[in-house]
């Protein structure tokens, strides 16, 4: 937990550069060995509800990286500030209080695709990305680790989300962010469009199979 | 027969986890074992009975457009609904205290078991979904907002309790290493979920 740091402290530690070797895995990890969703499991909820266009995907892993980069920015500026008695509320206060801010601008904006994201703009507060990366990391280091962590995992989370819709848009209505991409020869022949992938369910199944590539290739993940 | 209608549509039909993916983190992690899956399943039950209708009455006594009227005319253009997610999750998290005040002084060997998981039913999205999708389908009152969210509840508990199920029996199969723990995981709740989809369609 992050208590008292005296200035003497934050004096001796040595100057590191903005991109050093540390910072970088930071912005890189979420990514593969520590990915939020497939390693950590967090923000699974809103993670597998709106994969089913690839347009929603990057509307909503746009929002979440905004969300996280300024909530871990906040929370680790208030850390020394913060009784941790109280801290749970305070998160909840800040990442409601961004929340509400993308609600609106989504809504001025984006109209069409924040009706259809419903209350999964709202389910960003519950989101346990953001309560997990604060609570974990935000809340012991200091502003700028901090934003880069919320980057890389926003990243990470952002990445599963656009993989999974694009394989289910593409199979389940033969289209990417919108538009046609199966030429009509195609159906021609005879080639149906998989409505089971746009169903809930295959969701699940497509995430648990991208978990099955992942950890076939990148063995030390794999359990037990 | 609305009642009846409205709970069985939020276990089977609109299951928060088969349909929505509600909890889904929860879900995932207390799952090991039935005891604490029937634990938190229950404390669901129990959080989402109240949240939704203390919810429901913020909705449309405070926060609609116009619902401020019982104060007076001066009031009949105020519209707060922008300040929802924030009221929302204030209530939830004061009552999840209560919820686990209460388990700790009645059921202390529960209260052991479920852990640091009680504290995180209040970032349990089931519970803010309950509640933001109570305000989005409009209950006409406070009775099926009630009934929806203990509906949803019971689906909830139903999902998790199963699946701890097929867990504990899944330790002796021979799944595929890079599959085992949470791949297989995802592929059954899947499968359940294309299984509840029968449900769909029913009307009472």
């Amino acid at each position: 937990m992050a208590d008292e740091v005296t200035i003497e402290e934050l004096e001796k530690e040595p100057k590191e550069p903005l991109f050093s070797k540390k910072n970088k895995k930071l912005l890189s990890d979420p990514l593969n060995d520590d990915n939020p969703i497939t390693v950590q499991v967090l923000g699974i909820c809103s993670a597998l509800a709106i994969t089913v266009q690839v347009k929603q995907a990057v509307v909503m892993s746009v929002s979440v990286l905004f969300v996280m980069i300024f909530a871990n920015l906040i929370i680790s500026l208030l850390r020394n500030y913060i009784p941790t008695r109280v801290r749970i509320i305070v998160q909840l206060v800040v990442v409601a209080a961004l929340v509400i801010l993308v609600d609106q601008i989504l809504k001025a904006f984006v109209y069409d695709v924040s009706k259809q994201l419903s209350v999964f703009v709202g389910l960003i507060i519950t989101n346990c990305i953001i309560m997990g990366r604060l609570e974990a990391f935000a809340l012991a280091n200091k502003p700028w680790p901090s934003l880069l962590d919320g980057v890389g995992n926003a990243a990470g989370y952002g990445l599963i989300l656009i993989v999974v819709a694009f394989f289910r848009e593409l199979l389940g209505s033969g289209k990417i962010y919108g538009y046609n991409v199966i030429p009509d020869v195609i159906y021609d022949l005879g080639y149906e469009n998989n409505g089971l992938m746009i169903l809930s369910p295959m969701a699940l199944i497509a995430v648990g199979v991208y978990i099955w590539i992942q950890r076939s290739w990148n063995t030390k993940l794999i359990e037990e | 027969m609305e009642y009846v209608n409205i709970f069985v549509k939020g276990i089977f039909i609109e299951n928060m986890i088969f349909a929505y993916f509600l909890g889904m983190c929860s879900y995932l992690a207390v799952s090991k074992t039935v005891k604490t899956g029937v634990g938190l399943g229950i404390a669901v039950i129990f959080v989402l009975g109240i949240t939704v209708p203390i919810n429901y009455l913020l909705e449309n006594y405070v926060l609609k457009e116009g619902a401020l009227a019982w104060l007076g005319d001066d009031f009949i253009d105020v519209d707060l609904s922008f300040l929802g997610f924030i009221l929302f999750i204030a209530v939830i998290a004061s009552m999840v205290q209560l919820v686990e005040m209460a388990v700790e002084k009645f059921a202390p060997a529960l209260y052991g078991a479920l852990g640091i998981f009680l504290p995180l039913i209040a970032v349990n999205c089931a519970i803010l979904g309950g509640a933001l999708f109570m305000q989005e389908r409009q209950y006409v009152n406070i009775g099926e907002a009630t009934i929806f969210g203990l509906g949803s509840g019971v689906g909830w508990f139903l999902a998790i309790v199963a699946i701890a199920a097929i867990r504990e029996k899944i330790r002796y199969s021979n799944v595929p290493p890079a599959l085992r723990g949470l791949g297989i995981t995802f592929i059954i709740t899947g499968l359940m979920g294309i299984a509840f989809m029968s449900f769909m369609g029913i009307e009472l």
